[in-house]
């Protein structure tokens, strides 16, 4: 009888500790996105900070993401208000820097803020290196599914969204996705 | 007492009125608004969020119920940007399968307990309460 009364707690308990324990090892922070592997959506956005350097850009300028077509794309949806975003912007302007003459290019779209506001942040940020663009009615951050800021992704060369990164991001992440994705030839 | 149960009536009725006026197209964008979770809130739909992501995320909804999309095809557009996640009821497949199965084990086993139970205390020889 007792061991009969063990095997039916066991057959209720053992289940109950198999699915907690499943869910011990995942980030119940980590929401996956069903992006990376598809087509980058495009946008066509107006800049409303030039960046410096050969990456500059006219204040006037739109940019549509599809023309960057043949590089590869780190694009940081950022705003003024987020903390995380004063904590990776050096990161992103130095490897911006860095791959200068490659064929990568970054760009910043401001999410959920104003251009005034965005331009004075990168003033108090002492510049950015690459360009940022405004995104007023929140269609690109909707179409990249986003949840908040920052949030980066890497795009291939061919255009395809390879990695989604959520929260701040590292100039070592920055460098390891960049060359990774420098490393594949378009076909 | 009367001045509460005065105003309950006007609102009530000034309800009926804006729910009579709403045209269809607001009734659907509200009712898949309603399913569709906001990223940036805490288990609230768009279409009771305040944020200014949820409500251009209802804009488009209305805009793509508009251009002539039916709501399934809405819904799927957040799904492929969003995942499942950001539907409020998760599809009834694969490991989403036991957000549904489990309340009805749960219960089934409750019920087998109670059978149980009830049969031990009523069995002949069983003590007297």
């Amino acid at each position: 009888m007792n061991l009969r009364r063990a095997a039916a707690a066991s057959a209720i308990a053992l289940p109950i500790i198999a699915i907690l324990g499943f869910g011990l090892t995942r980030d119940p922070g980590e929401i996956r996105s069903p992006l990376p592997g598809r087509m980058a959506p495009d946008f066509e956005l107006p800049v409303f900070a030039i960046g410096e350097g050969p990456l500059a850009l006219g204040t006037q300028d739109t940019i549509r993401l599809s023309e960057l077509r043949g590089n590869v794309v780190v694009l940081n949806f950022w705003a003024s208000w987020c903390l995380e975003c004063r904590f990776e912007h050096a990161a992103l302007s130095n490897v911006a820097e860095e791959y200068e003459g490659r064929d990568v290019r970054f760009l910043g779209v401001l999410y959920n803020d104003s251009p005034d506001l965005g331009t004075r942040w990168i003033r108090d940020m002492g510049g950015q290196r690459y360009p940022s663009v405004n995104d007023p009615r929140k269609r690109a951050a909707i179409d990249y599914g986003l949840y908040g800021a920052p949030e980066t992704f890497f795009v291939s060369k061919e255009g395809i969204i390879a990695y989604k990164h959520v929260g701040r991001v590292t100039e070592g992440v920055l460098r390891q996705k960049i060359d990774s994705l420098l490393a594949v030839t378009p076909q | 007492m009367t001045l509460v149960r005065g105003f309950a009536l006007v609102l009530a009725l000034v309800s009926l009125q804006v729910a009579a006026q709403e045209s269809p197209l607001e009734r659907r964008t509200r009712d898949v608004a309603s399913q569709l979770r906001c990223p940036v809130c805490q288990g609230v739909s768009i279409q009771d969020s305040p944020s200014e992501l949820a409500v251009e995320m209802k804009n488009v909804v209305r805009e793509q119920l508009a251009a002539g999309r039916t709501p399934e095809e809405v819904k799927g557009y957040f799904v492929e940007k969003y995942g499942d996640w950001v539907l409020l009821e998760p599809p009834a497949t694969g490991f989403n399968l036991l957000v549904y199965l489990l309340p009805v084990f749960a219960v089934l086993g409750g019920l087998l307990i109670v059978w149980l139970a009830v049969k031990r205390w009523t069995a002949p020889g069983a003590d007297a309460i």
